[in-house]
């Protein structure tokens, strides 16, 4: 298939950026978006052109790295799959595909489809741990049982990969998905309580330091995630909040 | 040559790791905050070392070349962690986690070494849980167990097929909490270009800031590379798109010792090249060999009509199917071992009998299980079990729930249900079990300079086992390091921080700034990845599942045109003081054209064949790998001096007191 390509350039932070026209001429259905892209690069390189950046590392949907905002949704058209494993069997000959960074405040462009995701991790800093020790002298692994289902649901919390598709997809930039997922998986399990209040405290009070909007209960977080995260994240947090504001607030 | 000295201690393989803790030098707390580390690397290994180094209470400075620590390729990890646990009470213990470990490694692997890691194992498992792991329990809450390929007991510990991801962000939330403190200062999107050895020793790095360009010293006391494999030599791998071994390599380069790069692990079970453009591959755990049932065509015009697309797998009858592990293997069948399956799928592709365009896949085919599965839940119901699309329908929803997430991820990728057509599967290069050479402390010949995880050549000899990986990487970050490090940073405390105005981190800069300055300016005709595609090639070829002394030499030749030819000819876009992407890769593809090389004169010293090693001279008269004990039983660590075909050979001799080498047979 033939396609036109809009895409976001944008030399540095500092450029104010546009988008660019190009064409791709004989894509197969069974490319992955990302080697589309790969191939555009190559003819870019040819003609002296420098080609387009973009992060990407594990291609398997796992690394969370790939993002890419796609005919206005984040990792495109298909859903339940990151860019990587976005297939260009999605789209058909002649259409015109526009391709920019994700947006937000607190993801600010690096370069081109490069954004900086860093507020992701100094959220992460204020207290997406348990405070134990390496030693080895912990106890056994089996001393506490859990209940399965409650295993289960912090597994599903604790999948989020990280991306920001979350962000990019709200119309507030809120990272409510994404601090729910990582406050959901240790709220879930005893040994997450000891810290509960404090870690639900610290990252709600970072996330909103970082510049992420608030959340108003729209859901495109949730149809747009990837990995499938779940609503029930964002309750639960907000329950664990209002319990550890009252405590400790 | 040499004869190199391990530094295993003395004593009773079962007491030697736990004495030998007692009797090394120890650093005291407060002398700890004077001394700084640098880590390259955050997957298991880096990020496990990273956390516990700060936690004991040194100054960590921690490398990766992506925007987040948690986005190491350790998060890709499918099937599972092995600990000698026992819970299931089959009859699992410390000795036969190592045993299992050295014989799955063809007996080229260290002792001493690999009794230590089944001995830690079980520490791994306790300390992931304490850090909120959600692993996969059982209804009673305990934790729950599965077993993995050749081994007779359950151990394998896991969390759905995501285990690497959750073990990987469990060492990612360690480190959040000493960043949070301090004690770990991370630098994401950097990348290490050298190492700097002052007075013989590791004391620094030069590393590229990816976002700026800007070429920055970073000073310490002792340097770990926690850089991962080198899978990526081979263009198409299971790695990610920047593993890369420049780390390791410009170590080596500097005097670390480069072990058995010719020990690679081919996975049998990965989706196949559809065209030209493919960036990279993607595996599917092994564990659909339990129920699928791989085949080719017997007849050639079968095949053609199959490439055409004027027949369907589904359309060629039993008779005309050609079950080629059955057939050879009678006793293990689609069971054999990963290298056994990939060289007998590689056999039936280069005779011509691949079922797709590129003539590179099998058929993996569970219409059998799906009927087996399906007859006994209709019995189990008392429905018709002669109904057949009821019983297909019934052996469906086993198959969904035994392998529902990588049905899904194959369907994504192909578009092809594979409930009712076979897959198509071709091996893939996935694990690199050579690296750099470490000793008992896990350091390198250069004092130091430490190697962890799959960057080391490690404890999984010439083939190592599923599950295995995981368990390799987190011991050596949580629970080896850290004390061997201290045996070496004792005589360190009084040294004062290293500055890096020393003239040996100018000199490497400017060889960095060189390299990198010839690479923009070099306006070549041809991108980088035109030379990785033309290595990968070679590589595959003439060092892939089967090798030969013939093609290995030509391989060496082959690669060092083509390397003469990037350094005339490669076109880098871009500038240097800013994120140029072509530049990174640049750098990478350049090492690998210089791996590449010293990896086919590995294959051809070693004049057998072992794990993953196969030199098709080395074989019984059925085709099986042959060993040989009385001259290779050694490891072949490769010293640097200015080309990769000068390298010269140190040899480690490898001495099993604890257990008796045999030979592997599937028949």
């Amino acid at each position: 298939m033939n396609l036109k390509l809009k895409i976001w350039r944008q030399k540095d932070a500092n450029d104010k950026g546009s988008m660019v026209d190009y064409e791709i001429q004989n894509v197969s259905e069974h490319m992955s978006f990302l080697e589309m892209l790969d191939v555009l690069n190559e003819e870019l390189i040819d003609k002296g052109i420098e080609p387009i950046a973009f992060d990407h590392d594990c291609r398997e949907g796992i690394c969370g790295m790939c993002s890419l905002y796609i005919n206005g949704e984040a990792h495109g058209p298909d859903r339940r799959v990151t860019t990587c494993q976005l297939h260009m069997r999605k789209f058909k000959d002649g259409d015109t595909i526009y391709i920019e960074p994700f947006r937000a405040n607190a993801f600010p462009v690096v370069k081109d489809l490069v954004v900086d995701r860093s507020a992701f991790d100094r959220i992460q800093h204020a207290g997406g741990y348990i405070s134990v020790n390496t030693s080895g002298n912990t106890q056994d692994a089996n001393a506490i049982p859990i209940p399965k289902d409650n295993a289960d649901l912090a597994f599903d919390a604790a999948t989020c990969i990280g991306c920001g598709a979350c962000v990019a997809s709200c119309k507030n930039s809120s990272a409510m998905l994404y601090v729910s997922a990582k406050v959901s998986q240790f709220a879930l399990l005893p040994q997450g309580q000891v810290e509960a209040k404090d870690r639900v405290l610290n990252m709600v009070n970072k996330m909103d330091e970082e510049g992420f909007g608030n959340c108003t209960n729209t859901g495109a977080c949730e149809v747009q995630c990837p990995k499938g995260i779940s609503l029930d994240n964002i309750s639960r947090m907000n329950r664990e909040f209002l319990s550890a504001n009252i405590t400790k607030g | 040559m040499g004869n190199l000295n391990s530094g295993v201690p003395n004593g009773d393989l079962k007491n030697k790791w736990t004495n030998y803790k007692d009797s090394i030098d120890l650093v005291n707390p407060a002398n700890k905050r004077n001394i700084d580390v640098i880590v390259v690397g955050t997957g298991l290994a880096g990020g496990s070392a990273s956390a516990t180094l700060a936690e004991l209470g040194y100054n960590v400075k921690t490398f990766c070349y992506q925007d987040s620590p948690r986005r190491a390729h350790s998060i890709a990890a499918q099937g599972g962690i092995n600990a000698a646990k026992n819970y299931q009470g089959d009859g699992d213990s410390t000795y036969r986690l190592f045993y299992d470990t050295v014989k799955g490694g063809d007996y080229r692997s260290r002792e001493a070494n690999v009794y230590r890691l089944a001995e830690v194992s079980t520490n791994i498992i306790d300390q992931c849980v304490a850090q909120g792991v959600p692993f996969a329990r059982d209804y009673g809450g305990l934790l729950d167990n599965r077993s993995f390929g050749g081994v007779l007991v359950s151990r394998t510990f896991y969390a759905k097929g995501q285990t690497g991801q959750q073990l990987l962000l469990g060492a990612y939330s360690a480190m959040n909490r000493q960043i949070a403190r301090g004690k770990i200062k991370m630098y994401n999107r950097h990348e290490m270009l050298d190492v700097v050895i002052v007075d013989g020793k590791a004391r620094g790095i030069i590393a590229r800031n990816l976002t700026t360009g800007e070429i920055e010293r970073h000073s310490a006391h002792a340097v770990v590379l926690a850089s991962g494999g080198y899978g990526n030599v081979y263009f198409l791998s299971t790695n990610a798109m920047g593993s890369n071994v420049t780390a390791a390599w410009k170590a080596h380069k500097k005097g670390a010792y480069f072990a058995n790069p010719c020990y690679t692990q081919i996975h049998p079970t990965c989706i196949p090249r559809s065209g030209e453009y493919q960036s990279k591959l993607t595996l599917m755990s092994e564990s659909l060999r339990n129920d699928g049932r791989i085949w080719v065509p017997k007849n050639k015009k079968d095949v053609e009509s199959l490439r055409n697309g004027s027949l369907k797998a589904t359309d060629i009858v039993e008779e005309d199917r050609d079950y080629y592990l059955e057939r050879r293997y009678p006793a293990f069948g689609n069971l054999v071992p990963r290298d056994v399956a990939s060289r007998a799928a590689k056999e039936r592709c280069d005779a011509g009998f691949g079922v797709n365009q590129t003539g590179e896949a099998v058929f993996l085919d569970f219409s059998s299980a799906i009927m087996r599965y399906g007859k006994e839940q209709a019995l189990l119901k008392g429905l018709d079990e002669n109904d057949t699309s009821l019983v297909k329908n019934l052996g469906q929803e086993i198959v969904k729930s035994k392998y529902g997430n990588l049905f899904q991820m194959y369907e994504k990728i192909v578009d092809e249900n594979p409930y009712e057509t076979p897959m198509m599967i071709y091996p893939a290069v996935h694990y690199t079990m050579g690296g750099i050479w470490v000793d008992y402390n896990l350091m390198t010949s250069v004092p130091g300079l430490y190697a962890i995880g799959e960057a080391n050549f490690s404890d999984h000899g010439a083939n190592r086992l599923g599950a295995s990986a995981l368990m390799q990487g987190l011991a050596d970050g949580y629970f080896v390091l850290p004390y061997t490090i201290g045996d070496y940073l004792s005589d360190d405390i009084r040294t004062g921080p290293i500055s890096t105005e020393l003239k040996e981190f100018e000199e490497a800069e400017s060889k960095v700034k060189e390299q990198l300055n010839s690479l923009v300016n070099n306006n070549g005709k041809h991108s980088v990845d035109y030379y990785h595609k033309k290595l990968g090639k070679i590589m595959w070829d003439e060092c892939g599942m089967a090798r030969t002394e013939e093609g290995l030499k030509k391989a060496m030749e082959d690669i060092k045109n083509l390397r003469d030819d990037f350094w005339k000819n490669v076109n880098v876009p871009g500038g240097l003081d800013e994120m140029n992407k072509e530049l990174e890769k640049a750098g990478r593809v350049a090492d690998f054209l210089e791996l590449g090389e010293l990896f086919a004169k590995d294959a051809l010293e070693r004049n057998e064949s072992c794990g993953g090693h196969f030199r098709e001279e080395f074989a019984t008269p059925e085709g099986e790998a042959k060993r040989n004990d009385k001259d290779y039983t050694y490891v072949s660590a490769w010293e640097y001096k200015g080309e990769p075909s000068k390298a010269v050979l140190h040899k480690e001799e490898l001495v099993f007191d604890n257990i008796e080498v045999k030979e592997r047979s599937y028949k």
